[in-house]
């Protein structure tokens, strides 16, 4: 693969110099949480590994995670897209279309065998032979079996692909599937999230791309550097909650003070994400600094948790919806009223048996 | 009580001149006839052992403790305006009584299972359920009618009855090793990964998946907790008053008192 240019030799012929690249190289091993030691790694990764190849398709889903990934700002979505990574398919983002871009996508499997990624966002459902998604002209997951055929490895972008996100709420009528039940000899990176955040995705593939090795990988399978600690390990409210000092109610004096929204239903407390710490457009803000919980849409099933602003989680059974307290309180209610009618019968009983007692005695 | 057979329904009246034995029930004076007969008859068995009482009662405050803080860390009380949030630590503090409550209850737990193995039959007990055997099916079904209202009079049971183990190998066995697992799983998270809970336990939520489930399958632990607690105090109060032997005291001596000296 000689004939590709590395990551450096594209970001000079794009004017970038020396200083700038060296620059980039401190910020990536940044973002990634990694040592100073790392930047002369990263650099002399760019300047002698050829491009790697990507494959993005779409499946079921809204493109909210390419939306926030051509925002990123550290690095670059334009050097990531332009210059570090070679995206030879990517429906949304290449200028071919039609029978071109199919031509595009066989010949980089073709080019590539066993050594492109393939990017997923959305997922294939599979209820009647997955005919709710259909591109180019073929059901979503025939295109996903054929593509992660020969693909080194595969990154699930976002909810859906990680999770199945809103398209497999139940009762998902459509039985969306996240793509590591349907490819199952790949190993595969969930980069989960409702869209990821901008900096977490760039960060996965500049990982990939300068070590050549998938990222250190969490139990649930996800870069550990991003989606390690909870959102409410690392949040700057953290000190009401641990004061017990809480929103009571929308717009009320605590809510203009800034407390922890714990009891607004914040799923900041069960949520793995990094939102707390890289926050949203170019670090200004994030879900909980703008005052509303966070609705956990980095985590498995998020939308059957219930309501977004409630704390536990309901529970359904025979159509009855209830949490856990309300169960938990019906059921101790009725086992106490029959504590107290089984204990009077006895009363009755004992007093009974201690007059027949007398009688026959 | 060998030598001649003893006619069925005789009482045999100690004689106080010539027996010793109830020397000192009859000093204080107040030993009636029907006292000193209800003396002769009580037995009793040494059937808990001093570990057992003492994780009983160990489990028993750390229960109390982690229900009425694990309720409170679900749903916090009302906020409190002390001070700054740095010289005010109220959820803080409910969180650790409910940590360490939970540390003392887990190594507790793992002392009894050691006393199962170390101690006498009955410390035994409670971790299985002897499904095997008609008999204990038999008994358990004896003790159900009991229950409800349908046999006059309960048999004698030296440990626990079969209803009684049937529960306690569920509610207590099962359900605090799911609520030590679920538990040190939630904890986990906060350790952080790497650490030894996570090491130890946060398989549990990689099997979860969702944080929150997890949350609400701990919290439903405890609402089969707080059930058990109201049956078990019940029934042991209830036991204590209408049964042929004593249940409150037994956790406190160890020693099983019989009201009878009936054979069945």
């Amino acid at each position: 693969m000689s004939q590709i240019e590395t990551f450096y030799d594209v970001m000079r012929r794009q004017g970038i110099t020396r200083r700038s690249f060296m620059k980039y190289c401190s910020l990536t091993a940044a973002a990634l949480g990694l040592g100073p030691s790392f930047v002369p790694k990263i650099a002399h990764a760019m300047e002698t590994k050829p491009r790697t190849p990507v494959i993005w398709v779409h499946g079921l889903e809204c493109t909210c995670c390419s939306e926030s990934f051509i925002r990123a700002a550290h690095p670059l979505a334009k050097d990531v897209v332009l210059s570090m990574i070679s995206l030879d398919y990517d429906d949304t983002l290449m200028a071919a279309a039609g029978h071109a871009a199919e031509a595009a996508l066989m010949d980089t499997i073709e080019k590539y065998k066993g050594n492109y990624i393939l990017a997923v966002e959305g997922n294939p459902p599979l209820n009647e032979d997955g005919m709710f998604c259909i591109t180019g002209g073929k059901p979503f997951v025939e295109k996903l079996r054929m593509a992660a055929k020969d693909a080194k490895a595969i990154i699930s972008w976002g909810a859906c692909a990680s999770y199945g996100c809103v398209q497999a709420a139940a009762p998902n009528p459509t039985q969306a599937t996240p793509v590591h039940k349907v490819i199952t000899d790949k190993p595969i990176i969930k980069v989960p999230g409702c869209p990821p955040i901008a900096e977490v995705m760039t960060g996965v593939i500049t990982y990939m791309l300068t070590f050549d090795r998938l990222p250190e990988l969490d139990r649930q399978g996800r870069p550990a550097m991003f989606y390690s600690q909870r959102i409410h390990d690392k949040c700057y409210r953290r000190p009401h909650f641990d004061a017990g000092q809480f929103v009571e109610a929308w717009d009320d004096e605590n809510a203009r003070k800034g407390y922890c929204l714990y009891k607004m239903g914040c799923k900041g407390p069960t949520t793995y994400n990094a939102c707390s710490t890289i926050r949203w457009n170019e670090g200004v803000s994030f879900p909980i600094q703008s005052g509303h919980g966070c609705i956990g849409c980095s985590e498995d099933g998020f939308w059957d948790q219930g309501s977004f602003y409630n704390r536990l989680t309901n529970v359904k059974q025979f159509g009855i919806e209830a949490n856990a307290d309300q169960i938990g309180t019906a059921a101790a209610g009725v086992v106490g009223g029959a504590i107290a009618v089984h204990a009077a019968v006895s009363a009755l009983k004992k007093a009974q048996k201690k007059s027949q007692d007398k009688v026959e005695g | 009580m060998t030598g001649t057979p003893i006619p069925e329904g005789t009482i045999l009246r100690p004689d106080p001149a010539t027996s010793p034995a109830y020397e000192a029930a009859r000093l204080t004076g107040d030993a009636t006839a029907e006292d000193l007969e209800s003396i002769r008859k009580r037995t009793s068995v040494y059937v808990y052992e001093a570990p057992v009482r003492l994780w009983h009662w160990i489990n028993a405050a750390c229960i109390l403790v982690l229900i009425v803080s694990g309720y409170f860390i679900g749903a916090p009380l009302p906020s409190m305006q002390i001070g700054e949030p740095v010289e005010q630590f109220v959820m803080g503090y409910i969180r650790f009584a409910h940590f360490a409550a939970g540390m003392i209850l887990t190594a507790a737990f793992a002392g009894r299972i050691y006393w199962g193995l170390m101690g006498n039959h009955h410390a035994r007990q409670l971790f299985y359920v002897p499904v095997w055997k008609a008999r204990w099916w038999k008994e358990m079904f004896f003790e159900l009618r009991w229950y409800a209202f349908l046999e006059r009079e309960p048999k004698k049971y030296i440990g626990h009855n079969p209803l009684a183990q049937l529960a306690m190998f569920f509610f207590m066995t099962l359900g605090l090793s799911f609520m030590i697992v679920t538990g040190w799983a939630l904890y986990a998270e906060g350790a952080g990964q790497g650490s030894l809970p996570d090491t130890a336990f946060g398989w549990v939520l990689g099997l979860v998946q969702n944080s929150q489930r997890l949350h609400t399958l701990h919290h439903l632990g405890m609402w089969a907790i707080v059930i058990f607690t109201m049956i078990h105090i019940y029934a042991a109060i209830r036991e204590d008053i209408m049964s042929r032997q004593s249940m409150v005291s037994t956790m406190i001596s160890g020693h099983r008192t019989f009201k009878d000296d009936r054979p069945d």
